[in-house]
């Protein structure tokens, strides 16, 4: 069978995409503005078909270490939720990148600090990014700006997780997880076998069944040395990462003056701020981060290099400009223009923020 | 060809439902299309909109707040979105209870007395349709046909007997339609 068309919310997209690209367990606690994503899945019912576990745990902290488990076992497993339950789950995060497993987490971000608003925002970039756990570990942070995205960065995320074993984020907000658009969704692909598993991670802790060989799971090493050698083995592969995998996308960027940075819903409100500065005659183009972690630091250099001033886009109150003013070195400058607590910033409104910049 | 819409009532009256039936038929004529629903406050009750976007090329942003069209069903979503309205652009409203009327004179204004009719054949649910109706009578954005797959698209298969019923408080709609002030 084909691709087929579908029309559908973010939050069903992602949920939609763990069933067709093989997924073998989700497990999470509902929480708005993503609770479509588990109502999905138990609407679907997986379990009678590809056999994807789906179960709703007591809390995010079971559900963050329910996959724990299951990445210890090689297994294609995720979670998701938004701002205050994701907070729950730093701790197995970190517990998860330090056992050097594989794992797929989605942020369906809502207005913070605390329990917040359930209105969209994109304040927890600081957390995802720079690390919301203890340690020094990164999450691959994956930003989605249409449903066609979220969709397609389940299976890209599963991918990253496995290629680096490393826990790996779909950072998305209300905006992108509630709006309805069409998708093209892929045919049905078979979980992995446990033959497979054997094969293609060595590390998974499969049961040895009398061979007498142990895998050993833990983020656990007393021995000063031995810790700091596992962290040169994890820094390798945030290096390999950074160089490898950093994307983005560049909208009318090449005669521009200006340019604004903004991922996610907020590029998507940008993109629209584009077209109406430029029917103006304001020269402006649009660098879209489409990996946070890492940040396509090269492009924003390269492009961003070129232009008269910057400005950073953000629903918060102004996090990814720190990676923005790094990228250029300080060299260009760098404004921010943001809203925060759950309001979204129109098109008109960033178009105004940047008639006041050109100024 | 960009339209953009938005849909603004009360809670139940079928804003939502409306706004995916579009959706739907646009896709059936290979629009982009984007549906964004408010699901804040307003989903535990009160006012309820939805931001309804159809065009050929890309869709920039889903949030939006300038409309070409907004359909108005209640008085708070007056008082918010008339202004909205994009100069040259259309606004169309249910006068049951209304006390404020549109006083804007740069845009097209039409009233759809969708509830009284509603509720006078005694076909309260197909409110939401009566309204559908006025607007496409002004603006055929989507077929009749496309219409009818947007509507088996959208309605689980066991309402489907109904798509007869919804298609004639679409006609219902259009015969309702009047010009209140016209540029």
């Amino acid at each position: 069978m084909a691709k087929q068309l579908v029309l559908m919310k973010g939050n069903q997209a992602i949920a939609e995409a763990a069933i067709r690209c093989g997924c073998d367990g989700y497990f999470g606690y509902p929480i708005t503005p993503q609770s479509e994503v588990l109502e999905h899945l138990m609407a679907e019912r997986p379990y009678l078909t590809t056999g994807m576990v789906v179960l709703q745990a007591e809390s995010e902290l079971a559900s963050i270490n329910m996959v724990y488990a299951g990445a210890a076992a090689g297994k294609r497993v995720m979670t998701s939720s938004s701002s205050p339950g994701f907070s729950l789950m730093q701790e197995g995060l970190s517990y998860i990148a330090g056992a050097e497993l594989p794992a797929l987490c989605v942020n369906v971000v809502r207005g913070g600090p605390g329990l917040g608003t359930i209105q969209p925002s994109q304040s927890d970039y600081f957390q995802t990014t720079k690390g919301g756990g203890h340690g020094d570990y990164r999450l691959i942070t994956l930003a989605p700006a249409s449903v066609q995205e979220m969709y397609d960065f389940v299976e890209l995320g599963f991918d990253l997780a496995f290629k680096y074993r490393n826990p790996v984020a779909i950072l998305s907000d209300g905006v992108i997880g509630q709006v309805m658009e069409k998708v093209m969704v892929d045919d049905y692909k078979p979980r992995w076998t446990n033959e497979y598993i054997e094969e293609n991670c060595p590390w998974a802790a499969t049961g040895h069944r009398s061979t007498g060989k142990h895998r050993i799971v833990t983020s656990l090493e007393l021995e000063a040395l031995k810790q700091e050698a596992i962290n040169d083995r994890i820094q390798a592969k945030y290096r390999k990462c950074e160089e490898e995998d950093a994307r983005y996308e560049a909208i009318q960027c090449d005669d521009a003056e200006y340019v604004f940075v903004a991922y996610g819903s907020a590029a998507r409100i940008c993109m629209k701020s584009v077209e109406l500065a430029r029917a103006e005659g304001i020269k402006v183009g649009l660098i879209r981060p489409i990996t946070l972690w890492p940040f396509p630091t090269k492009a924003v250099k390269e492009i961003g290099g070129r232009m008269k001033k910057i400005l950073s886009v953000e629903m918060n109150a102004g996090q990814m400009i720190e990676d923005v003013k790094l990228a250029v070195d300080c060299k260009v400058p760098v404004e921010h223009y943001g809203r925060y607590g759950g309001v979204i910033p129109t098109p008109v409104e960033i178009l105004d923020a940047l008639k006041k910049m050109v100024k | 060809m960009t339209e953009e819409i938005i849909i603004a009532g009360f809670g139940g009256q079928g804003v939502l439902s409306m706004g995916k039936i579009l959706a739907y038929a646009g896709i059936m004529q290979d629009k982009e299309v984007s549906w964004l629903p408010s699901y804040g406050p307003e989903m535990r009750g009160g006012t309820s909109n939805v931001t309804v976007i159809l065009s050929d090329e890309r869709i920039c942003s889903p949030y939006l707040n300038q409309f070409d069209t907004a359909i108005i069903l209640n008085q708070q979503s007056m008082d918010k979105f008339e202004s909205a309205v994009k100069p040259g652009g259309l606004l169309i409203y249910d006068p049951n209870g209304i006390t404020h009327h549109p006083t804007r004179k740069d845009i097209n204004i039409y009233q759809v007395a969708a509830a009284d009719k509603a509720s006078e054949l005694g076909i309260s649910k197909l409110f939401n349709m009566i309204v559908l109706g006025g607007f496409l009578k002004v603006k055929p954005l989507v077929t009749p046909e496309m219409l009818h797959k947007g509507l088996e698209k959208s309605l689980p298969e066991r309402h489907h007997h109904l798509i007869p019923k919804n298609e004639e408080a679409v006609e219902i709609g259009k015969g309702l339609l009047t010009p209140y002030h016209t540029l």
